[in-house]
């Protein structure tokens, strides 16, 4: 009786591609056609504003390191793929990512996760404009974003699910933890925000409200893994300098439709 | 003349008039006034290739003609010889001119036919210097408005613009800019989505020494064209970006607004949050709003705007385009993109993004009391 022949997993070397002279296009090319002949371990040098980085790669158990600037829409439909981003990032990281794990040891731009519907992105520094807005979650699909510094105007507006975390590293009189329009129209998921947050910059849809110990046990290990990915000591866990911002109804519209 | 191939009409006007949308900008100030050649901010915009389409690119840069400094340097573009002849008529029965020539160009990439372009360095005679600049005005709406095939491309002292159909690195080659020397830079990248690319349609918009590279679209463009029509402005490049170097004109030369208050007008607060300000300055900015309501621009921008003295960016009050800023020593960069400042300035002294509505004003040192960094506002990181 034949037995199926067992393939000894490929070790591959990492690769290494330098992005310098190569257009975005090449640039990704090259970065699937490493995934598709085994390499887990790949490594982008030069990178300077090319776009669509690790976009749409159905490829658990890869692990892409950015040295340089990327373009728009990294990690934009990201499926799997773990990205470190050892620089700033630029607009739409993780636009509609589905799996896999984005960190940025920089900050972000504006947009970051736009209708995220799982994985996990980490920024260490501040982000931009619209962050986490249109996020999503069902049963075990639930995206989390952390940011570690301050976040601007729209933070998790229309959110619908999943979980934002927002630490506000480096807030002060003049630079204020979130801007306005903070979860305007979210109707699912939860935030949870360090910090000191005026209440006329939230939306009418939501409320603040102290943690509990399901919060608590929650951010734990949320923290824990910021921390260690970013080598951070600063004194996370005092739970009583977050508030939780969630809908104060499940279906805020759910009287305007008409059926 | 070989460039103008039996007179074709490259620079024939648009049969459409519609808005546009999504383009790269940038731009660059060496607040001490040293004075760079165009390499890097070629490499600037080339790097935000991808963001354009090849349908329109241009230059603004200041400090480039120091051996006729006092003039006003005119660049025209002309679609044929009668349109040369009646403008060189026009000039020679109003200006008077230092010196006159045609605008070295090399024909290459996606730039192969294209339209005359010549420069004027010009004083307006027996005028009050208070008066000059609105006599230059009039006279750049007339070439403008009325002479068919002739559009002024800039009108400022010591500046000018350079733009055409094309991509802008290609369109930097062709005007061979690599020669020049300018303290401040600006360049457009067009991704025109609306209407057709044509060379007057390019970026930047100018008048006098103002010059503006936009993206975005200006929703209002139609009352803002009407505003500016009664203060006697003629929109004639059927672009909206147009209208913002008037009514920048209108508002700082003509009214004498500060920077600060004109962003105010063009991006005006929400009334909920003049009613957070302290009275003085909701009072202000009450005042502003009402008076210049119809310069209010609506639709999404982030604009850089360049003059003798400075650049100021500038972003639509909810922020729907891109703008970051960036400081190295003595030069301020802004742009679309992070990165078309990092592929020329690698190590930066700070990097924020401005806030939504706010004006970053990078002033050259010999303008301002003090060296003070422009990075106030915006969330500002040393990286």
């Amino acid at each position: 009786m034949a037995t199926e022949p067992t393939l000894a997993p490929a070790v591959m070397e990492p690769v290494v591609i330098s992005a310098a002279g190569l257009s975005y296009r090449h640039l990704n090319e090259q970065v699937r056609s490493a995934i598709r002949s085994g390499a887990t371990e790949i490594t982008l040098n030069d990178v300077m504003g090319h776009r669509y980085i690790g976009t749409g790669i159905h490829a658990p158990g890869v692990t892409i390191h950015v040295n340089g600037v990327p373009g728009e829409d990294l990690g934009a439909f990201l499926d799997g793929p773990h990205i470190i981003v050892h620089n700033n990032a630029q607009d739409g990281v993780g636009n509609t990512m589905n799996e896999g794990r984005i960190e940025i040891h920089g900050q972000a731009g504006d947009v970051v996760g736009y209708g995220m519907r799982g994985g996990r992105i980490l920024i260490r520094g501040d982000v931009g404009y619209r962050v986490g807005i249109h996020m999503k979650g069902y049963r075990d699909k639930q995206p989390l974003i952390v940011t570690g510094g301050c976040a601007g105007n729209f933070y998790g507006e229309y959110m619908a699910g999943g979980c934002q975390v927002l630490l506000g590293i480096g807030q002060s009189d003049k630079k204020p933890v979130v801007g306005q329009y903070c979860a305007s129209g979210m109707h699912g998921g939860v935030m949870y925000i360090r910090g000191e947050l005026d209440g006329w910059k939230l939306g009418k849809e939501v409320q603040q409200i102290p943690l509990d110990r399901h919060d608590r046990e929650f951010l734990k290990p949320v923290l824990e893994d910021f921390c260690e990915t970013f080598a951070v000591k600063e004194k996370l866990l005092e739970f009583d300098r977050f508030v939780r911002i969630a809908p104060v109804s499940a279906r805020p519209y759910g009287r305007l439709y008409v059926y | 003349m070989p460039s103008m191939r039996g007179n074709r009409h490259f620079i024939r006007r648009p049969h459409q008039e519609k808005d546009i949308s999504a383009c790269g900008i940038i731009g660059f100030i060496n607040r001490d006034g040293t004075r760079v050649s165009g390499d890097a901010i070629i490499r600037s915009i080339a790097n935000m290739h991808d963001r354009g389409n090849g349908l329109g690119g241009g230059f603004a840069a200041y400090g480039i003609y120091p051996e006729h400094a006092d003039a006003y340097a005119l660049h025209i573009m002309y679609d044929d010889e009668r349109a040369i002849a009646e403008t060189e008529a026009l000039i020679r029965n109003t200006l008077e001119t230092e010196h006159a020539e045609t605008i070295p160009v090399h024909p290459n990439g996606t730039v192969t036919e294209y339209p005359e372009f010549r420069r004027y360095f010009c004083h307006a005679p027996d005028v009050e210097e208070r008066d000059a600049d609105e006599y230059m005005v009039r006279l750049v709406m007339r070439i403008n408005a009325k002479i068919e095939g002739a559009y002024v491309v800039s009108s400022g002292r010591n500046m000018g613009a350079f733009k055409g159909v094309g991509f802008p690195e290609d369109l930097a080659e062709f005007f061979c800019l690599q020669e020049y020397e300018a303290y401040l830079w600006t360049a457009h990248n067009r991704f025109p989505t609306n209407t057709p690319g044509w060379w007057g349609g390019a970026h930047p918009f100018t008048l006098l020494d103002w010059s503006i590279v936009h993206n975005g679209e200006i929703s209002s463009y139609g009352i803002n064209r009407r505003y500016l029509e009664s203060f006697g402005y003629a929109c004639t490049l059927m672009t909206d970006t147009e209208v913002v170097a008037y009514i920048f004109d209108l508002l700082v030369r003509r009214h004498g607004l500060s920077f600060e208050q004109a962003a105010t007008v063009m991006a005006p607060p929400f009334w909920q949050d003049i009613d957070r300000m302290p009275p003085d300055e909701a009072a202000e900015a009450t005042a502003l709003r009402q008076t210049y309501a119809s310069a209010a621009l609506n639709g999404p921008f982030a604009f850089l705007f360049g003059y003798n003295g400075g650049l100021i960016g500038l972003n639509d009050r909810v922020k729907l385009r891109p703008l970051v800023v960036a400081e190295r020593g003595d030069t301020v960069y802004m742009a679309s993109e992070e990165s078309a400042i990092r592929v020329v300035s690698p190590d930066l002294d700070t990097l924020f993004y401005p806030v939504a509505g706010q004006p970053v004003i990078a002033r050259l040192y010999s303008e301002t009391a003090e060296k003070t960094s422009v990075a106030h506002g915006g969330t500002v990181h040393g990286n």
